[in-house]
């Protein structure tokens, strides 16, 4: 049975920016354009795509704190915004840039706390604490306010937070930004973990494709509000050409037939980190496509537009 | 429902916690209200001087109010600050997404935690100075246990309604992206019309009776009177009538303004 289902959900914003002394134009902007996947239960996929492509939106959507202006959603049964406060109690999330803990109480209170909100029976809350502060290492931290953590140990801080009532679905937005490669390596290793004993599903977003490499088995790509690619990592390594140049310049010259020279070679993209999406010929760098001159509604540090 | 208000209760004692790890802040703070409180009271002698019935207070309730008013301050948050602050805080850098897809009431959250620090509050910034106030220059207290009673009820209501304005004012966030404008604009009004500045019943004519008619009147007029015993039998009950009815009417507010709040942020996206 899938845990996730999404139908066609396109979400679209409404900007207003000032077009002129009084006048507002306003412009639409769509963050999600017709997204449709499922994730089966106790399925760990990846979800990737440059800033602004929309990862967050839809993570906002399926966790019921932003409406879809067109498509259907569902999540562990309930439809996300319609059923926000039963749908706590199945979802559990991690946000990288923020933290669900309260930021002045030692982390022992922030999970009683947690307890109290999920309702959490005490037996299990206690099994789970303990569970958790064993293989995130969090028993000497526990009696630390949230805001003497460091970033890795409030981030496992985090990871337990969310897991302590049991959801079924856990989404975590970019979990390992800005952690240093052992605590990222531990943290895989927990999730990994978690994701198997528990079978909890996970929907990870992440800019650090190790992290999908060390933990997914399917990867969907986001460009521009659209799913451009759901599939095997493996995949998403061949479907690029993922090509590169490599321009010798040698010290002496040497016979051709040794050293060819230009020559493209094929790459696997796995030491890039990220792997190219497929290109219409190689690329030549050319200047940005601005326009020659500014308009003189352009915006205010133009020069021309003081007058 | 026994564990929603568990929950409520834990919320405000570790609000309480929260607050009471700041003792400097504390100190410092109960300093400053010792010394305010005996600039007002001379103030007040002064003016009492020129005429002993002003507002129908005797010299001894005036300077009892200077101190209620400066115990009352930071109970009370008449300015800004406590739970709410925290709101605006949260709406500003966007972690009150956090605090929208818990299953827990926004309202019933943010006023446990405002009265568990009103709580610290009142223990040491209500309290010090009062006793303070107490040794330096004679007071009037309540009568007996009922006006303590009354007092103590009275107190709490100062708390919610205030908490309730304060509500309003955070919210407003949800749509200004920063309420400091607006925070500094009810700062003003609160500081005139609870009677902090001037005791309410000094106001010539009709305005003392508008003025007692403002939710802000609930912050330190009412209960100071209460104190005082200028409220009594059928009396004390009307004036805290009146703060109940602010607190209803306020709470109600800051739930359809919330509703909506978040009806945009999730609808129109924030």
């Amino acid at each position: 049975m899938s845990v996730i289902e999404v139908r066609g959900v396109d979400r679209s914003f409404v900007v207003r920016r000032r077009s002129g002394r009084l006048r507002r134009a306003s412009t639409t902007v769509h963050a999600v354009r017709d997204l449709s996947f499922s994730v089966e239960a106790g399925e760990m996929v990846g979800y990737i795509g440059p800033n602004g492509a929309g990862k967050s939106t839809t993570i906002k959507m399926l966790t019921g704190i932003l409406v879809p202006s067109a498509g259907s959603l569902r999540v562990a049964g309930y439809t996300p915004y319609a059923e926000r406060a039963a749908l706590a109690q199945r979802i559990g999330v991690v946000f990288g840039q923020r933290t669900t803990l309260w930021w002045d109480l030692p982390l022992r209170d922030s999970y009683d706390l947690l307890r109290r909100i999920y309702r959490i029976p005490a037996d299990r809350y206690r099994e789970n604490l303990d569970t958790f502060t064993d293989l995130l290492g969090l028993g000497p931290l526990l009696d630390t306010p949230v805001r003497q953590l460091s970033l890795g140990q409030r981030m496992r801080g985090d990871i337990a937070a969310a897991l302590l009532h049991d959801p079924d679905v856990v989404y975590l937005d970019e979990p390992t930004i800005g952690l240093d490669v052992v605590s990222k390596s531990n943290l895989r290793d927990f999730l990994r973990e978690t994701n198997r004993e528990r079978g909890v599903t996970v929907l990870l977003t992440t800019h650090d494709l190790v992290d999908i490499e060390r933990l997914c088995s399917r990867v969907m790509v986001i460009d521009a509000g659209r799913l451009v690619f759901d599939g095997s990592l493996e995949g998403l390594h061949g479907l690029g050409e993922a090509r590169r140049t490599l321009v010798v310049d040698l010290v002496e010259p040497a016979r051709r037939s040794t050293y060819p020279t230009r020559r493209r070679c094929g790459s696997t993209g796995r030491d890039s980190g990220w792997p190219s999406l497929p290109r219409p010929a190689p690329r030549r760098w050319s200047p940005p496509s601005l326009p020659p001159t500014r308009s003189p509604t352009s915006p205010s540090w133009s020069p021309t537009s003081r007058t | 429902m026994r564990s929603t208000v568990s929950l409520w209760f834990a919320v405000a004692h570790r609000s309480f916690r929260r607050y009471s790890t700041y003792r400097a802040a504390t100190f410092a703070g109960i300093f400053t209200n010792s010394v305010f409180g005996l600039i007002i009271s001379f103030t007040y002698i002064a003016v009492w001087k020129q005429n002993p019935t002003a507002g129908g207070y005797d010299v001894a309730d005036a300077v009892t109010y200077a101190w209620l008013g400066q115990a009352m301050i930071m109970t009370v948050a008449v300015w800004s600050g406590g739970a709410t602050d925290d709101l605006a805080a949260r709406i500003k850098t966007g972690d009150v997404a956090i605090d929208l897809y818990r299953p827990v009431s926004l309202l019933g959250w943010y006023l446990a935690s405002d009265l568990g620090r009103a709580g610290y509050h009142l223990l040491t910034r209500g309290l010090a100075p009062m006793i303070f106030g107490a040794l330096v220059f004679d007071l009037h207290y309540p009568a007996n246990a009922l006006v303590w009673a009354q007092f103590a009820v009275s107190v709490v209501l100062a708390v919610t309604v205030s908490f309730g304005v304060r509500m309003l004012v955070s919210a407003s966030a949800f749509w200004l992206l920063d309420d400091t404008g607006v925070k500094h604009l009810a700062a003003v009004f609160a500081m005139f019309f609870s009677g902090l500045a001037v005791p309410l019943v000094l106001f010539p004519g009709w305005t003392s009776d508008v003025a007692q008619a403002l939710p802000w009147a609930a912050y330190l007029q009412v209960p100071a009177d209460i104190w005082l015993g200028k409220h009594q039998g059928l009396d004390a009950l009307a004036a805290v009538g009146f703060q109940v009815l602010w607190t209803v009417v306020l709470l109600l507010t800051c739930h359809l303004v919330l509703a909506r709040a978040n009806r945009k942020v999730v609808v129109h996206g924030g």
